[in-house]
C-alpha cells in the first residue's frame, strides 16, 4: 500500500492539491462555463428524471403516466411478489459472479496482453468483438450452444462421453450460470480494454525496481501494479456494477426469465410491469428499489471518495 | 517479503516513462510462454465459437439449418443469406434490407459520438483538475444515473424534448444520446486524467496557459488511448442502439438501421431465417468492429508517449 | 379495376372530401413474412386511393412497439394510424383523450350491422362512441394434433380432451412427448384459458374473466381445469423449447401429439406444407366445448390537429373494414375476417370449422377484452412459474389464481 500511495499517487495527490487548488480555482469561471452541460444533463435529466419516477411510483398509473394518488400501493404489491424476491435472489448470484469473473478475467488477459507477445490486435479484438454484435441474435446462438440437443452437450456425446450432461438454459437451480457464460463472453472485452489502457500507463521503472527488489512477476502485480490501478478499477466496477444493475438484453434473448420465472431479473420486472402489464406505477415502484439500493452502495463510496481528500 | 520501500524514490523519479512498456522481452519458448499463449489461445477460442457458429450459419441454406448441426461448416456456401440481409429483407413492406437505414445511423451516429466524447472528455478534465464547489455532488448524481436502466427514462425524455421542442428531430436524439452516454465516459476520463503527473499540470499554469490551453495542449495529446475507449463504448452504444432512435426520431423515414435489423431479426410470427439473422447482425456489427481494429494503433501508446511530447 | 371502385364507393360515404392526397403513417408489428404480405395488401389498397402509405413497421410485438408508439402519442408528433389488440388495452388513450373519435365513420358505413361478432365492435366502443377498426379475428381455443405420432403410437388421435388424456401414455411409451409447450409464460397461460373455457364451460369462464368472481375459481369447475392443467405439465415433459413455432415444429414432425395454440399456429402448418385432415387435426375447443373467442387487431387512430389527416384518417377506418380489404388481408395474414358477409379466397377445413363458429354466434370475448393487461401480466407469471415448478400442486396454484381475480379490476 505504501508504495501505491507514494509511487503512483493519482488519487492520493490529486486529492492533496485540490485542498490546496479550491481557492485559487475557484476563481475560474471557465470551469464552471464548461461544466454547464453535465451540470444540466445531472440536474435535469438524472435528477429530474428520477424524481418523476419516483413521484409515479406512489400513483396507479398505467399505459400512460397519470397522478392517481395510491400512496404505497405498488410497493406493498412489489415485495408481495415472489417474481421480485426471485429476481432480487438472481440478481445477487448474477451480480456477485458477475463482478469477481469479469474482474478477474479481464485483468488477467490484459495482464497477458501486456507481455509483449505476438497478435496482441488480433486477440484484443477478439476479446472486443462480441461487445459489438447485437444481442438478439447473439443470445440466441448461445441458446443453440447451450442446447443439449445442438450444442456443446451433443458433441461432447459423439466424442464418446455419452454420460456427459450439459443443460443450463433449461434447470432452474443453474440456469443464472448459463446466462453468465454469455454474460461475461460478451462484457469482459470492454473491461480488458480499458485495464489494459491501465496496464500501458504503469511506469516500466516499476517493474525493474520490482526485478531488483526479487519480487515475483504474479506478486508484483497483486502487491504494486493492482494497488497503483486504483482509478481503473473504480470505472470497470461502475461500468460492471451498471451493466449488472441494468442486465436484461441477455436475459431476454437467452430464457426470457425461464424456464418459470426462475431467470427473471429485477430490470426485466420494470420492464414487464411497464410495457407488457401497461402498470407504470408498478414498474416505477420497482426501480425505485433498485435505485434505493444503488445510492446505499454509491453514497459512502462518493463520500470516501471525495469526503476522505478534505484530510488529505 | 521484499521490502517495497525501496521502489519508491525511483518511481516517483522517472514520471517521463520514456521506456518500453510491459515486461522483458522472453526467451522464444520458455514454459512462461507456453503458459501465456495457450491460455490465450484457449480464451480465444471461448470468444469466438459463437463468432463461427454466426458466420458457418449465415452461410449456409435454411435446409441444411434444420438439419441442426450447428458447428458443421457448410455444405454448400451461399452468400445469399448477406445479400438479403443488406438489401432484400422485408420490414414491413419495404423490402430493402438493412441498406435502408444506413446513413441514417451514420447521420445519427457522428455528431452524437463526437458531441458526447467532447462533452465527457471537458467534464472529466474539470472534475480532476479544476474542481468547483459542488462538482463533485453533481459527479456523484451523474455516477447514480449510470445505474438507471434507461428505459424507465423513456417517458420523462418525451416529456423533456416536447416541451424543448425537439421531439422527433435528430438535434433530440444526438442530445439523449449526449447524455445517457455521459455518466460513463465523464468517469473514464475523470479517473484517467486524475492520473497524469500534476507537475505537468503546475508548469503549464506557471506559463500562464488557461483551462482550453491546457486541456488542448496537454492533456488532450497525453490521453489518446482513453479517447479510443470512450470511443469504443459511445460508437457501439449509439451504434446498437435501437430504443432511442426508434421513440425519439419521428418519421420512418429517418430511423436507424438497427430497426431494420430488429424488424429482420425480432419477427414474433413465422419462420425464423437463422441464416438471414446472422448475416444481418455480422453486418451491423462492422461498424463498431473496423472501429476497433482502426483504433488498436492509438490504443497501445500509453501516457508516457505523450508526456515526452508536452 | 372493381377493387378501386369499391374503394371509391367506400370513399365517397365517408363523405370527408378528401380529395388531395395525404400521406398516412401507420404503425404496426407486422414483420414476419406472411404478415408483411397482409399489410402490404393493406398499403395497396390505400395507395389505390390516390393517398400514400408510410409504413412504420416495429418488430417484436406489442411489447416492444407499444412504448414506442405511446411516446409518439406523448411527444405530440404521433403516427396516423397504429395497431393495437382491440381491448383494454387502449383504455387509457381513450379516456385521456388522445384518440378520435369514429363514430361518425362507424355508423356513416353500418358497422353495427356488419361487424360480427358484435362484441369486436364493444371491444372499440367506449362511452357509446366508437374508438378503433377492428380488422381481423384470432382466436386461442384450438389444439393441433399431429395424425403421425399418433399413427406410431398406435392409437386414433383423439378428439376431446378427454381421451388425450387417456392416449397419452401411449404416446409417452413411444417415445413421444403428448403436448408440445413453449417455454414462455403467455404460452401457459393461454393455454390455461383454453382450457378453462374448455372444460369448466363458458358459463363458469366468464364469471371469473368478466365478472371477476373468485369465488368460481375455488369452485368445482375451476377444481377440474387445474387438475387436467396439472396432467398437461406431466405430458409436456422431456421437451425443452421457448418459441410458440418451435413447439409447433415439434408438432408437424411427429415428436410431439400435440399443441394448444391459437390459429395463428395454422401458418406454420402451411408453410411446412402440411394439409389439414390427413397431416394435423384441429379440434376447436379441444373438442369438449366448441367456443371461440374472438381477440384480433384492431386500428386507433390519434387526434389529429390537421383537417387534410384527419379526414384521410377516417377515409382509412373506412377502408379497412370494406370487404375487398377484408378479404385480401385475412386471406394473408391466416386470420378471420370481421364481417360474416365475405369469402375468403382460400379456405381449408380448419379454417372453415373457425368460420362456422363465428356463423353460428359461439363466441365469446377474447380474455385481453375481459382482464387488464396487469391482471394478464400476473397470470402469466404465475402460470409458468407452476408449470416450471413441479413441487408445485394444482391447489396452490389455485389459491394464488382466485388473489389475483379478486383483485383484478
Amino acid at each position: 500500500m505504501t508504495i501505491a500511495e507514494q509511487g503512483r499517487p493519482a488519487q492520493g495527490r490529486s486529492a492533496a492539491s485540490s485542498g490546496k487548488r479550491p481557492s485559487r480555482l475557484f476563481r475560474n469561471p471557465m470551469s464552471k462555463i464548461a461544466s454547464i452541460p453535465m451540470i444540466f444533463t445531472a440536474v435535469v435529466i438524472f435528477l429530474g428524471g428520477t424524481v418523476w419516477t419516483v413521484i409515479y411510483s406512489f400513483t396507479s398509473s398505467g399505459l400512460l403516466p397519470r397522478l392517481n394518488w395510491v400512496g404505497l400501493a405498488q410497493y406493498d404489491r412489489l415485495w408481495t411478489s415472489r417474481k421480485w424476491i426471485v429476481s432480487i435472489e438472481n440478481l445477487g448470484i448474477y451480480g456477485i459472479c458477475s463482478l469477481i469473473g469479469t474482474l478477474l478475467i479481464a485483468f488477467t488477459l490484459a495482464a497477458l496482453l501486456d507481455r509483449k507477445i505476438r497478435g496482441e490486435d488480433t486477440f484484443r479484438t477478439i476479446f472486443l468483438y462480441p461487445f459489438a454484435l447485437s444481442f438478439i441474435v447473439t443470445g440466441l446462438v448461445w441458446q443453440w450452444i447451450l442446447n443439449p440437443e445442438l450444442g456443446l452437450q451433443h458433441i461432447v456425446r459423439g466424442l464418446g462421453w455419452t454420460t456427459f450432461n450439459f443443460d443450463p438454459l433449461n434447470n432452474p437451480s443453474i440456469v443464472m450460470y448459463g446466462l453468465l457464460i454469455a454474460g461475461l463472453w460478451q462484457g469482459t472485452g470492454l473491461i480488458m480494454c480499458i485495464m489494459l489502457a491501465g496496464l500501458r500507463g504503469i511506469d516500466e521503472d516499476i517493474w525493474k525496481a520490482a526485478r531488483v527488489d526479487g519480487i515475483g512477476t504474479v506478486k508484483t502485480y497483486i502487491r504494486i501494479i493492482i494497488p497503483m490501478m486504483r482509478p481503473v478499477f473504480v470505472t470497470s466496477l461502475v461500468l460492471i456494477g451498471a451493466g449488472i444493475v441494468k442486465l436484461y438484453d441477455l436475459v431476454v434473448a437467452q430464457t426470457s426469465g425461464g424456464p418459470g420465472i426462475s431467470s427473471e431479473v429485477p430490470a426485466k420486472y420494470v420492464m414487464t410491469a411497464m410495457f407488457g402489464g401497461q402498470n407504470l406505477g408498478q414498474g416505477f415502484a420497482a426501480s425505485t428499489m433498485m435505485l434505493v439500493t444503488v445510492v446505499i452502495i454509491l453514497i459512502p463510496w462518493a463520500y470516501l471518495e471525495f469526503g476522505g481528500k478534505k484530510r488529505g | 517479503m521484499a521490502n517495497p520501500g525501496t521502489l519508491a524514490p525511483a518511481v516517483a523519479a522517472n514520471r517521463d516513462m520514456s521506456g518500453p512498456r510491459g515486461a522483458k522481452p522472453k526467451r522464444a519458448f520458455s514454459r512462461a510462454n507456453i503458459i501465456v499463449y495457450g491460455t490465450l489461445i484457449v480464451v480465444a477460442i471461448y470468444y469466438a465459437l459463437p463468432l463461427y457458429v454466426m458466420i458457418v450459419t449465415s452461410l449456409k441454406g435454411m435446409p441444411e439449418i434444420r438439419m441442426g448441426n450447428i458447428f458443421s461448416p457448410p455444405m454448400e456456401i451461399t452468400f445469399e443469406p448477406w445479400v438479403k440481409a443488406w438489401s432484400q429483407a422485408c420490414t414491413g413492406i419495404n423490402c430493402d434490407g438493412l441498406s435502408r437505414g444506413f446513413w441514417n445511423s451514420v447521420n445519427i451516429l457522428i455528431p452524437s459520438v463526437l458531441i458526447s466524447i467532447a462533452v465527457a472528455s471537458v467534464n472529466g478534465y474539470a472534475l480532476s483538475m479544476w474542481k468547483f464547489k459542488g462538482s463533485e455532488l453533481f459527479f456523484t448524481i451523474l455516477m447514480i444515473g449510470a445505474f438507471i436502466p434507461y428505459q424507465i427514462m423513456l417517458y420523462p425524455i418525451v416529456i423533456l424534448l416536447r416541451e424543448a421542442g425537439l421531439y422527433g428531430s435528430l438535434t433530440g436524439l444526438v442530445l439523449v444520446h449526449v447524455a445517457f452516454g455521459m455518466p460513463i465516459n465523464t468517469l473514464l476520463f475523470r479517473n484517467y486524467f486524475s492520473s497524469i503527473p500534476e507537475e505537468l499540470f503546475k508548469a503549464a499554469r506557471v506559463d500562464g496557459a488557461g483551462f482550453w490551453a491546457i486541456f488542448f495542449r496537454i492533456i488532450m495529446p497525453m490521453s489518446l488511448p482513453i479517447f479510443v475507449v470512450a470511443l469504443i463504448i459511445q460508437v457501439t452504444g449509439i451504434w446498437n442502439d435501437f430504443l432511442f432512435g426508434v421513440t425519439y426520431i419521428s418519421s420512418p423515414d429517418r430511423y436507424p438501421m438497427t430497426v431494420q435489423l430488429n424488424n429482420i431479426v425480432n419477427s414474433v410470427q413465422g419462420v425464423k431465417e437463422y441464416n438471414v439473422n446472422m448475416a444481418a447482425t455480422l453486418l451491423t456489427g462492422l461498424v463498431p468492429l473496423v472501429i476497433y481494429f482502426a483504433s488498436g494503433k492509438l490504443f497501445v501508446r500509453g501516457i508516457a508517449a505523450g508526456a515526452v511530447k508536452g | 379495376m372493381k377493387l378501386t371502385t369499391k374503394l371509391l364507393a367506400a370513399t365517397a360515404i365517408v363523405g370527408a372530401g378528401a380529395a388531395h392526397a395525404t400521406d398516412l403513417e401507420v404503425m404496426h408489428w407486422w414483420t414476419s413474412g406472411g404478415e408483411a404480405n397482409a399489410v402490404s395488401k393493406l398499403a395497396e389498397a390505400w395507395d389505390a386511393t390516390g393517398n400514400k402509405w408510410i409504413d412504420g413497421a416495429i418488430a417484436g410485438g406489442g411489447d416492444t412497439a407499444r412504448p414506442i408508439m405511446v411516446s409518439r402519442i406523448i411527444g405530440g408528433d404521433p403516427p396516423a394510424a397504429f395497431q393495437f389488440n382491440h381491448g383494454r388495452q387502449a383504455e387509457e388513450l381513450i379516456q385521456a383523450g388522445l384518440l378520435m373519435d369514429l363514430t361518425d365513420v362507424a355508423e356513416a358505413n353500418h358497422w353495427k350491422d356488419i361487424v360480427n361478432p358484435p362484441s369486436l365492435l364493444d371491444a372499440c366502443t367506449v362511452d357509446g362512441k366508437v374508438y378503433c377498426a377492428p380488422i381481423n379475428i384470432h382466436s386461442w381455443q384450438w389444439m393441433w394434433l399431429s395424425d403421425a405420432a399418433y399413427a406410431k403410437a398406435g392409437v386414433p388421435v383423439p378428439t376431446n380432451w378427454e381421451e388425450f388424456a387417456a392416449t397419452a401414455p401411449a404416446l409417452q411409451a413411444a417415445g413421444i412427448t403428448p403436448l408440445a409447450m413453449g417455454g414462455q409464460s403467455w404460452q401457459q397461460n393461454g393455454a390455461f384459458g383454453v382450457m378453462a373455457l374448455a372444460l369448466a364451460g363458458q358459463d363458469a369462464w366468464l364469471k371469473v374473466n368478466k365478472d371477476k368472481d373468485a369465488t368460481v375459481v375455488m369452485g368445482p369447475e375451476y377444481t377440474k381445469v387445474f387438475e387436467a392443467f396439472g396432467a398437461a405439465r406431466e405430458f409436456s415433459a422431456g421437451l425443452n423449447v421457448q418459441d410458440w413455432n418451435q413447439a409447433t415444429a415439434a408438432v408437424i414432425d411427429g415428436t410431439a401429439g400435440a399443441q394448444i395454440m391459437g390459429d395463428w399456429a395454422q401458418g406454420e402448418f402451411a408453410m411446412a406444407g402440411k394439409v389439414a385432415g390427413t397431416d394435423y387435426e384441429c379440434l376447436p375447443g379441444l373438442g369438449d366445448a366448441a367456443i371461440l373467442d374472438t381477440g384480433g387487431d384492431a386500428f386507433y387512430f390519434p387526434v389529429n390537429s390537421d383537417p387534410a389527416i384527419t379526414a384521410a384518417q377516417k377515409e382509412l377506418a373506412a377502408l379497412l373494414l370494406s370487404p375487398a380489404v377484408q378479404v385480401s388481408f385475412n386471406s394473408a395474414k391466416g386470420s378471420l375476417p370481421i364481417r360474416g358477409d365475405v369469402d375468403l379466397t382460400t379456405v381449408n377445413e380448419c379454417t372453415q370449422k373457425g368460420l362456422d363458429l363465428l356463423a353460428a354466434g359461439k363466441v365469446v370475448p377474447a380474455g385481453t377484452e375481459l382482464l387488464s393487461p396487469d391482471t394478464v401480466t400476473q397470470l402469466n407469471d404465475l402460470m409458468t412459474e407452476f408449470w416450471s415448478t413441479p413441487t408445485m400442486t394444482p391447489a396452490e396454484v389455485q389459491k394464488q389464481y382466485a388473489d389475483i381475480i379478486a383483485s383484478a379490476t
